[in-house]
């Protein structure tokens, strides 16, 4: 079956689709990583896009079993890929992908020139597009959306024995972040985005304030409860949308990259000792303005732009990247060790 | 940051198997970034037609073996403060261990950059290693070293079979193999024991897929990996011998950061700087994992994922032993960016090595674990069905794409991809393939795509535009689909453009489009409706490299190629360079203005021509390969720079050639073309027994022969060839004990501009690229000289030459004969350009453009010798002879006072070994004897203790030299010749036999010479088998000990 990619400048890519056959839109962008679409596809950062694989061959190895997944479901709006592969082979694959995507009702094109799509994205910016089957839709920004609201748990969750208490607020969280709190023996209380925190009758050790989709701006009730998070001087960390909070609200500002950082290459310099690390990132916004009293704890090597901040005396710290990785490499799990040892 | 002032860099010598052309890739870059810092390099590398020993790249170069005695009086010559010995291959690595190990470096305060030798000794013993990665829980398969057969066999029997036997310390996996059972493992460990110090036993995992990674240090701990690459053979096929994918196809999330993960963990707890290769074996069911092996240098995988990537591995690898930071370092290809990072493709690439084992009489076919392809391609698509389809071509063995090309054996053997296909085709099922091959169903299937696909085709018959765009895409040439749909390629060609059905050309920019980058390097695809790069038009000149090394082209041609390429910048020119493998450097991001990764076809270099709108093609720098196409790429349109076609023409179409040389009274062998038996006997009676035949179709096995009598012509036809119309075979008359002389020139518009000439030491019937060559030509007389001089510069007007010509004269009985002319590069263009100091290969561009200056080449007063390197090891059971049909796979060439000392340093960088005084004499034919009487008589006279069979013994003794008699291996008694051998009682072996003789033999079947040549080879014994050749060696020992060559660079001797 046939189907059009439609930018919103105009531009018409024609493409062969391989999943859901229903029209979509969404801002389309692209991600660099080679490997990991499952976990790509289920993360909830990805609310509302449209995914663009430069790597052309996707499909390989199949999906997974459900607790090999990022979230319960397929978060992008849509897939647009070189070639799909309908062969998969992995002794873990359960289906095709092209049975998951029409399963979860997410389109999924080939497209011939995916190379082309992402110079056009990197020089003009993330775009809106939509993916379409016959009838026309149109064109809406997810961005406008309280997209962190979209895919919040909706009640706290308990889990874990430890002697320390992590409150984790799910503004669209990895479950690898979950799993990498876990691995570390803490108890953890998952929260809804907009959920007050201080009403938990546990005393709290620490908090996490996750990754998710969208605008950081958008997820202003968040932004409040980081605030009396440093206001108690609890310890935080923030993880990629949770770093953009937590500088919104220390009084910093954010902005929105020309076209963000998705892959799974991207190097960042741990600014004390000049380490470099190799890290996930998935984000389209980024810290501006630094808050008073932090300083920058990792700069992207490739273009300078800020990945995490730390605060000069107290345990606030943030990254932009995913230390808790899936997909990509492992390389900075370490830093959910160096917050807990601040506990 | 310690600043060096000198650095000592070491090759890897003479090419061979398992070490190729990728060492030239490093040692160039390396010298490169030493030369940014403004450090001194010298360089020792005997190896004459490499890149690396340019003039324009080391401030110093030995041509000298890289062995610890030569390394040792160069180091206290030139003092260097520091030295380099992973840019070298094993050779140099194996080098450096001993010269560490005798306390050199120590002595004359060296420092070894980069990975310290404990590391080094740590990863290349291999008992010391599996210890250390147990002790960081690493998980690395059951095994134990040990360095007797009987306790291996112990072993064996407590891993269980089968098992898995690997050489310590050898290149590509020599002598190692998997045995099945006690029998198989004697057999293959007592070979691999000859060879080796120890061997490893270890449990053999079968099916496992083997992944790859390459890691890179700094000595701040920064550490990344570069590419990771899948195997499509599974565990058991040595990496270089298997076709191998980039990045890993069937690995997911998980198993490909557990892999990467462990690589660094094993590179950081090792404390390695630089670069490092790290082979894992991967099950296909479960996520258990074995690390095979790690190399603390670089390597043929690190090349190969250089030019995947497009990350300049050996360069960065340079700069982190200096002391950079990664982070110091700018990406050379975005220059925006920098280097610590790790490439993201949004393409795929297939290597495929490229073998020649057939071109070896009696080789196994059957490849394995350890190395006998002796080079490589490299795909790039963006598709698997593209880039392998791609590759396929690039080997230049004539097959069109995977499918159709007549096997059907799935074990491992060179043909095994084709075969695959090809009972796909008959319905095998993918699931049957994988459990007959263990080649992942990812990798089957995609093969199936392209088989399903050409039967769909063949079927309806019919194109439109969608299907031919689909067709392109997974990578069928218009050559193949013509031949599907009974059409002409041009047919094909013409129904694209019709459509507009065009390649893309894209760029390899390390970030997968993520950041504008300011790369050259580039390939063409059909998933793509948009260029990364505008035409260079008339500006742009494209220069044809030489394809993958192979016995008969090899690292010489890459060397024309980049020549010819740096030499157009003088014109105002942009060189455009299209090659397509990864072992060169003429495929290196600095080497051109535009690199195409891409094949040697028509079809691709006129796509090149007609996307760059170029001024012109030259075809004359990369050997055989371009050759081939020049006709069809002319009769296309295309400008070829230089030579006219036509002329070319006459020169390669034998019959006008023959009329050539007649009319200008220039004598030639007689010879024929015949597609009858009758009139071929007829004509080989006429002129006289023996004769040369060249079939134009061949069967299987060696295409060129000698035949002494009617009976051995007869009997070559029919096994080798076949005759007819279709295909003539040419006959000519092959004049015994003649001497044969190259002749190299530049000539522009029919004037020669320069010339050298060199001798062969061997007399004709051994192939030029075997012989031993000799500049200046010491054995011309004055006479024979001016006449071949006379002669050249007759056919350069005559044929209108503008280029690079060779030609091959034979001198008997001061007569000259032609026997062959070529109006490209020759083989020693890099020798001649060398040792005379005038690059013939910028001269030909300088001749292209009409600006070749005359050069009046005085005769030296010092010699040259360029001598071949075999490696007939690595083949089972290949007779080591020299013949008509090229056996060598690499050269060195060093220089002396005089032919002799030349001469010895030469076979000495070969491998040559005569530390124990005791030589083995088998000389045929009382002729034969009679000459190398006196070379005996030397040896004698300088202590050897010498064993002889039994009629040269009994001819020596009557000429009054004493031998030890020793017995053939028919007269079945012990000890016999073989035993000597294997029990290295003796470090040389002169067998020298009457080619008539050789051949006598082989047509009845007599295997006593084979054996005693074959047993030298397979423990490690220099073998001579030509006579010239060992009365020069003799001649040569017996004027020189070797602590009396002389240690010169290669500027003082000029």
């Amino acid at each position: 079956m046939k189907a059009k990619l439609i930018l919103k400048d105009g531009s018409i890519f024609e493409g062969k689709s391989f999943g859901y056959e229903g029209s979509v839109t969404g801002e389309l962008v692209f991600s660099t990583g080679m490997t990991g679409y499952p976990e790509a596809l289920t993360d909830p950062s990805y609310k509302g896009q449209i995914l663009v694989s430069t790597y052309p061959i996707v499909g390989s190895y199949g999906v997974p079993e459900r607790k090999k997944w990022e979230s319960g479901r397929v978060h992008i709006s849509g897939l647009v890929v070189n070639q799909y592969i309908d062969t998969p082979s992995h002794f873990e694959s359960k289906k095709t992908l092209a049975q998951w995507l029409k399963k979860e009702k997410v389109p999924g094109v080939e497209v011939l020139d995916t190379r082309y799509l992402t110079h056009l994205l990197r020089d003009r910016g993330a775009q809106l597009a939509k993916i379409i089957f016959g009838k026309d839709i149109p064109f809406s920004d997810p961005n406008l959306r309280n997209l962190a609201a979209e895919v919040s748990i909706k009640e706290p969750n308990f889990e874990g024995k430890g002697k320390k208490t992590i409150i984790l607020i799910d503004c669209g969280a990895k479950e690898n972040i979950r799993r990498s709190l876990l691995k570390r023996n803490v108890r953890l209380i998952t929260v809804p985005w907009d959920y007050d925190i201080f009403s938990i009758k546990e005393k709290i050790d620490g908090v996490v304030i996750s990754n998710g989709p969208g605008d950081p701006k958008m997820a202003d009730r968040t932004i409040v409860t980081a605030k009396k998070v440093l206001e108690n001087k609890l310890p935080l960390l923030g993880i990629c949308l949770g770093n953009q909070i937590l500088a919104l609200a220390a009084g910093g500002d954010t902005y929105k990259l020309k076209f963000g950082h998705r892959g799974q290459n991207q190097p960042c310099i741990e600014q004390n000792s000049k380490r470099c690390y190799i890290t996930t990132q998935n984000h389209g916004f980024a810290i501006g303005k630094i808050p008073k009293d932090f300083k920058p704890w990792f700069v992207n090597a490739n273009d300078e732009t800020n990945e995490g901040i730390i605060h000069e005396k107290m345990p606030f710290m943030s990254v932009q990247f995913h230390p808790e990785a899936t997909p990509g490499p492992n390389d900075t799990e370490w830093v959910f060790d160096h917050f807990l040892k601040k506990i | 940051m310690i600043k060096f002032r000198k650095i000592l860099l070491l090759g890897s010598g003479a090419l061979k198997i398992g070490q190729a052309g990728e060492f030239d890739y490093s040692g160039s870059q390396a010298i490169k970034a030493f030369k940014e810092e403004g450090i001194k390099t010298v360089l020792i590398n005997p190896n004459i037609a490499t890149i690396q020993t340019s003039e324009d790249l080391a401030d110093k170069v030995y041509f000298l073996p890289v062995t610890p005695e030569f390394v040792e009086k160069v180091i206290v010559k030139e003092k260097p403060d520091a030295i380099a010995l992973s840019f070298g291959g094993q050779t140099a690595l194996n080098c450096g261990m001993e010269l560490n190990k005798k306390g050199v470096f120590k002595k004359h305060q060296v420092t070894v950059l980069g990975t310290s030798v404990k590391t080094i000794d740590i990863s290349e013993d291999r008992q010391k290693f599996a210890a250390h990665l147990k002790k960081i829980n690493v998980m690395t398969p059951e095994s134990k070293a040990t360095d007797s057969l009987a306790e291996g066999l112990k072993i064996a029997k407590e891993i269980g079979y089968p098992v898995m036997i690997r050489a310590g310390f050898a290149l590509g996996g020599q002598k190692s193999g998997v045995a099945q059972n006690e029998k198989e493992f004697k057999e293959i460990s007592s070979a691999a024991l000859s060879f080796a110090p120890q061997i490893l036993v270890e449990k053999y995992l079968h099916h496992y897929k083997e992944i790859e990674y390459e890691v890179v240090r700094d000595n701040q701990d920064n550490c990344v990996t570069v590419c990771n690459m899948e195997n499509f053979d599974p565990l058991g096929i040595h990496t270089g011998e298997s076709i191998v994918i980039a990045p890993s196809q069937t690995l997911n999330n998980h198993q490909y950061h557990m892999l990467r993960e462990l690589s660094i963990k094993i590179v950081r707890s090792l404390n390695i700087v630089g670069e490092c290769n790290v082979q894992f074996a991967l099950d296909p069911k479960s996520n258990n994992y074995y690390v095979i092996e790690m190399n603390a240098r670089l390597s043929r995988s690190s090349a190969l994922a250089s030019k995947a990537t497009g990350y300049p591995l050996a360069y960065i690898a340079a700069k982190l032993i200096l002391g950079y930071p990664l982070t110091k370092i700018i990406n050379q290809v975005t220059r925006v960016t920098q280097s610590a990072f790790e490439p993201a493709l949004d393409y795929c690439v297939v290597k495929i090595p490229r073998w020649d084992i057939e071109k070896f009489k009696g080789a196994q076919v059957k490849i394995g674990s350890s190395m006998k392809s002796v080079g490589e391609v490299m795909g790039i698509g963006r598709s698997f069905e593209e880039a392998v389809q791609k590759a396929v071509r690039m080997l230049d063995i004539g097959a069109d794409g995977v499918t159709d090309n007549g096997f059907s054996d799935l074990t491992p053997t060179p043909k095994r991809l084709f075969a695959i296909a090809s009972v796909l085709k008959k319905g095998l099922s993918v699931d049957k393939v994988y459990k007959q091959t263990g080649i992942d169903p990812w990798f089957l299937n995609r093969i199936k795509n392209i088989v399903d696909a050409e039967r769909e085709l063949a079927k309806k018959k019919r194109l439109n535009k969608e299907s031919l765009l689909e067709m392109k895409k997974i990578g069928f040439s218009d050559k193949r689909i013509a031949v599907i749909l009974g059409k002409k390629e041009i047919d094909i060609r013409k129904l694209r453009q019709k459509y507009n059905i065009l390649p893309s050309v894209f760029a390899i920019d390390t970030l997968a489009g993520e950041f504008p980058a300011k790369t050259n390097y580039l390939y063409m695809t059909y998933w793509g409706n948009h260029n990364d790069v505008t035409p260079l038009n008339s500006k742009g000149v494209i220069v044809l490299g030489s394809g993958p090394y192979r016995i008969g082209s090899s690292v010489e041609f890459d060397w024309c190629s980049v020549m010819a390429a740096k030499g157009l910048t003088k014109y105002g020119k942009k060189a455009i360079m299209v090659n397509c493998n990864p072992e060169t450097v003429s495929t290196d991001y600095d080497m051109c203005d535009r690199l195409y990764f891409e094949e040697l076809s028509f079809e691709r270099v006129a796509d090149i021509y007609e996307f760059e709108k170029s001024q012109g093609v030259i075809v004359s720098v990369g050997g055989q390969t371009p050759n081939n196409i020049a006709r069809k790429v002319h009769k296309y349109g295309i400008k070829i720079l230089g030579t006219g076609a036509s002329d070319i023409d006459r020169a390669e179409d034998r019959n006008k050639f023959s009329g050539l040389l007649d009319s200008l009274n220039i004598k030639q062998p007689a010879w024929n073309s015949f597609t009858d038996i009758k009139s071929l006997t007829e004509f080989a009676d006429k002129v006289g027994y023996p004769v040369l035949i060249r079939p134009s179709y061949v069967l299987s096995g060696a295409a060129m022969n000698i035949c002494y009598t009617q009976e051995e012509l007869m009997m070559f036809i029919k096994k080798a060839s076949d005759i007819g119309r279709e295909h003539p075979v040419t006959v000519s008359k092959f004049i015994e004990e003649a001497r044969e002389v190259e002749y190299d020139g530049v000539a522009q518009e029919g004037v020669v501009k320069a010339y050298a000439i060199s001798n062969h030491i061997e007399n004709a019937g051994v192939h030029s690229g075997d012989a031993t060559i000799v500049y200046p030509a010491e054995r011309v007389r004055y006479y024979s000289g001016a006449r071949m001089v006379e002669i050249a510069s007759l056919l350069a007007k005559s044929l209108n030459i503008t280029g690079p010509f060779n030609i091959q004269f034979m001198v008997k009985n001061n007569e000259v004969y032609v026997i062959e002319m070529n109006l490209r590069a020759s083989r020693t263009l890099p020798f001649i350009s060398k040792v005379t100091g005038v690059n013939f290969a910028r001269l030909a561009v300088d001749a292209f453009f009409g600006q070749a200056r005359e050069y009046k080449i005085k005769y030296p007063d010092y010699v040259a010798v360029k001598a071949p390197q075999f490696s007939f090891a690595r083949l089972e059971g290949a007779d080591p002879i020299l013949r008509v049909e090229m056996a060598s796979t690499g050269e060195v060439a060093c220089f002396g006072d005089t032919a002799e000392e030349a001469y010895l340093k030469s076979v000495i960088s070969t491998g040559l070994s005569f530390k124990k005084k005791a030589a083995l004499v088998s000389v045929g034919g009382d002729e034969y004897k009679m000459r190398f009487a006196e070379s005996v008589w030397r040896l004698k006279n300088l202590g050897f203790k010498l064993y002889a069979t039994r009629r040269t013994h009994f001819f020596l003794k009557s000429k009054g030299v004493q031998t030890i008699l020793i017995n053939k291996v028919y007269e079945n008694r012990k000890p016999n010749v073989v035993d000597i051998i294997k029990d290295k009682n003796v470090s040389l072996v002169f067998h020298l036999n009457k080619m008539e003789d050789v051949n006598e033999e082989f047509n009845k079947g007599i295997m006593d010479g084979y054996l005693i040549r074959r047993a030298a080879v397979d423990n490690n014994i220099s073998l001579f088998t030509d006579i010239n050749a060992a009365r020069l060696f003799v001649m040569a020992l017996d004027k020189y000990k070797v602590e009396d060559l002389k240690i010169k660079s290669w500027d003082e001797y000029l």
